[in-house]
């Protein structure tokens, strides 16, 4: 007797539905099992990472702050993943974007430039994201050098780059030489949308995204060309359509989307250029975008749950001592159990016995 | 000379955690699987192995522990990617991102903590000769192994029949599932052999390289192994080359922070990076006439039965 894979004749609609949910389920079982293991009490942790944040303001505004650059960076990648482009570099666009817009930042500070100074960051951020992505796509596209391995090469290369900037040339000489540039002026500043509160304008701009890329996938053509290069490479060229350009294209949207994303977290919640402004947005991200379903409205759902877990982890640290690296165990399983679940919408499993097989002497 | 002597040793030092992962990962290529979860694999192999020997006190031990991490780590991967016919470029995302919080997790209780590192090689009069002695005859087992690993891998996947059967897997699944060959389980096989070797060259950072372990002290160095085994064009002698010559590009930048060239140190430490990207970029424009990869290498297979 042996259990095996088995085509389904059509892709179960239930299973694609449910999916998450059990994931989900999986996980936070296997969570308290691994609680248990640490010696700590599973209730109260499980406590302390999914209820703890949803009881208070600050908290649930805290959950909407880390979800932005998530959900923002996740819609750009599941363009790309949908068209079967590996963009896995998100983290050192977002990177390079942070430090694209904070040029203007840190060029204007105690100058009386005027309100233009936002907009502008966020147009270079945008900007220097796509250009950055564009490497690896280019280099996919023209050489066919692999997109997986360039892409995070440059987030290595990124990471470096802000660090030698906020340690050189951009250091806030009254920083007591900390590795920061000075705070930045009101009008380089994304704008609380609460005041004396947490939530900022980039939460709205988020949604936008979401609602546009809606509108991309859902009623335009090229998001159609989008989904059938991903999902039937064939009948796409028969169509006509143009994978290579796809790849650029979107390499470039989830690069620009991912610059933006870095400056919002920068001139808003950060209020500064440092190292260690993102706690692994980008490859988080990767995550949202599998957990949403590559789908846009599953990805925003997906981005406020994963934000849930940084919130969540960082008040079971203080609250229980249990160490943050929990948080990222507990998204790496997810991503697991996510992509398993999946595999069940395409397949299911089936009991053979080899011996019959053989004895009715057929296949 | 000895400068020279002491660079020589020192990129031998930086190579051999890269062609251990790397040769691991070329095995399980060449089966026709794709895993991108060396660094994932790497880093638990670290924090097991450096536990293994804070522990008990032996570098041989730490190494094993190293081993048995990486192998149950590339476990998991293919029970997802083989057995559940699960995407293998998102499941060894997946497991990189797992394994970076599990090392984290498992090595919390060994952060500033030291150990003596492994021992080497000391051969009175040969090790005492001037220029090569060290180089030859005084490494520590680990760079002796890679090697003597590289060597057997080689003859494995050329001059046995077990090695032509795996790599038919890896060129033709259908085929080679045609022709009554365990697929799935070959590729198993290699998958846990690549995840083997992953461990140890993870391993090798706290044992060796460095006598701690700090989080993330791979640096990248898995996905640098995952660019080698594209680098080799799949072949093991080419991969040794490549091993090589990164670890040299690796300490001569290390080297030129410390002469101090004006140049930021920052911008020295992208070197090994972006090396990568421009070295994968000539080769494969290099390569007019047809890729060089095994043909099934990342596809999903599904027996019929």
């Amino acid at each position: 007797m042996q259990l095996v894979l088995e085509k389904r004749a059509e892709r179960s609609n239930t299973i694609a539905l449910v999916s998450p949910l059990i994931a989900i389920g999986l996980t936070i079982v296997t969570m308290t099992i691994l609680f248990a293991i640490l010696g700590k009490n599973p209730l109260l942790a499980l406590h302390a990472y999914f209820i703890a944040p949803l009881t208070d303001s600050y908290s649930l505004q805290e959950i909407a702050v880390k979800a932005t650059p998530l959900v923002m960076i996740a819609i750009g990648l599941s363009l790309c993943y949908l068209a079967n482009a590996w963009n896995i570099g998100a983290e050192g666009q977002f990177l390079i974007g942070a430090v694209a817009g904070s040029w203007i930042a840190v060029k204007t500070q105690g100058t009386d430039a005027g309100a233009w100074v936002l907009p502008a960051m966020f147009v270079l951020a945008a900007a220097a994201g796509a250009l950055y992505a564009l490497i690896p796509a280019i280099c996919k596209v023209k050489f066919g050098a692999s997109e997986i391995l360039t892409s995070l090469m440059l987030v290595y290369v990124a990471d470096l780059f802000l660090d030698y900037l906020v340690r050189g040339p951009w250091r806030d000489p009254q920083g007591f030489n900390f590795p920061t540039t000075a705070e930045f002026d009101p009008v380089a500043t994304v704008p609380l949308l609460i005041e004396g509160g947490r939530l900022h304008l980039g939460s709205i701009i988020a949604l936008l995204v979401v609602a546009a890329a809606a509108i991309l996938l859902g009623r335009t053509i090229k998001g159609f060309e989008i989904r059938v290069v991903g999902a039937a490479p064939r009948a796409a060229r028969f169509g006509g359509f143009n994978a290579n350009q796809l790849i650029i294209l979107t390499f470039a949207v989830s690069g620009a989307l991912a610059g933006l994303a870095g400056i919002i977290e920068v001139a808003g919640p950060v209020g500064h250029l440092q190292p260690g402004i993102s706690p692994g947005y980008g490859f988080t991200a990767i995550i949202v975008a599998f957990l949403g379903r590559l789908n846009p409205l599953g990805i925003l759902i997906a981005g406020l749950f994963l934000a849930l877990t940084f919130i969540g982890g960082e008040q079971a640290q203080i609250a229980m001592k249990i160490p943050l690296d929990v948080t990222k165990v507990f998204q790496g399983i997810l991503l697991f159990y996510v992509l398993a679940c999946d595999s069940l919408i395409l397949y299911r499993f089936k009991l053979v016995f080899p011996n019959r097989q053989v004895a009715s002497g057929t296949h | 000379m000895e400068l020279i002597e002491a660079i020589i040793l020192a990129v031998l030092a930086a190579s051999t955690p890269l062609l251990i992962a790397a040769t691991g990962e070329l095995v399980t290529e060449r089966s026709g699987v794709l895993n991108l979860g060396v660094e994932g694999m790497m880093i638990v192999g670290a924090a097991c192995g450096f536990g293994g020997a804070w522990l008990t006190g032996s570098i041989f031990i730490g190494a094993l522990f190293g081993i048995v991490a990486g192998a149950l780590m590339s476990l998991v991967f293919a029970l997802m990617a083989l057995g559940l016919a699960v995407n293998q470029v998102a499941t060894g995302l997946a497991l990189t991102i797992l394994g970076i919080g599990l090392s984290g997790l498992i090595g919390a209780g060994f952060v500033g903590e030291r150990i003596t590192p492994a021992v080497h090689l000391y051969i009175p009069g040969l090790t005492d000769m001037p220029l090569i002695g060290r180089v030859l005859f005084g490494e520590d087992a680990f760079v002796y192994f890679s090697i003597a690993l590289i060597m057997s891998v080689w003859w494995f996947l050329y001059r046995t029949r077990a090695g032509l059967i795996l790599r038919a897997c890896g060129d033709n699944h259908v085929s080679a599932h045609a022709l009554g060959y365990p697929v799935l389980r070959i590729r198993t096989l290699a998958v846990m052999f690549g995840g083997a070797c992953a461990g140890l060259a993870g391993a090798y950072l706290p044992l060796a390289y460095t006598p701690f372990f700090i989080p993330g002290m791979t640096a990248g160095r898995g996905w640098i192994a995952l660019a080698l085994v594209v680098f080799s064009s799949w072949r093991p002698g080419r991969l040794v080359v490549g091993a090589y010559l990164f670890g040299a590009v690796t300490i001569l930048q290390l080297h030129a922070q410390g002469w101090g060239v004006g140049i930021p140190s920052q911008f020295m430490s992208a070197l090994p990076y972006l090396a990568t990207v421009i070295v994968l970029v000539l080769l494969s424009r290099a390569r007019t006439g047809g890729s060089t990869a095994p043909a099934a290498l990342g596809t999903v297979f599904v027996p019929d039965r």
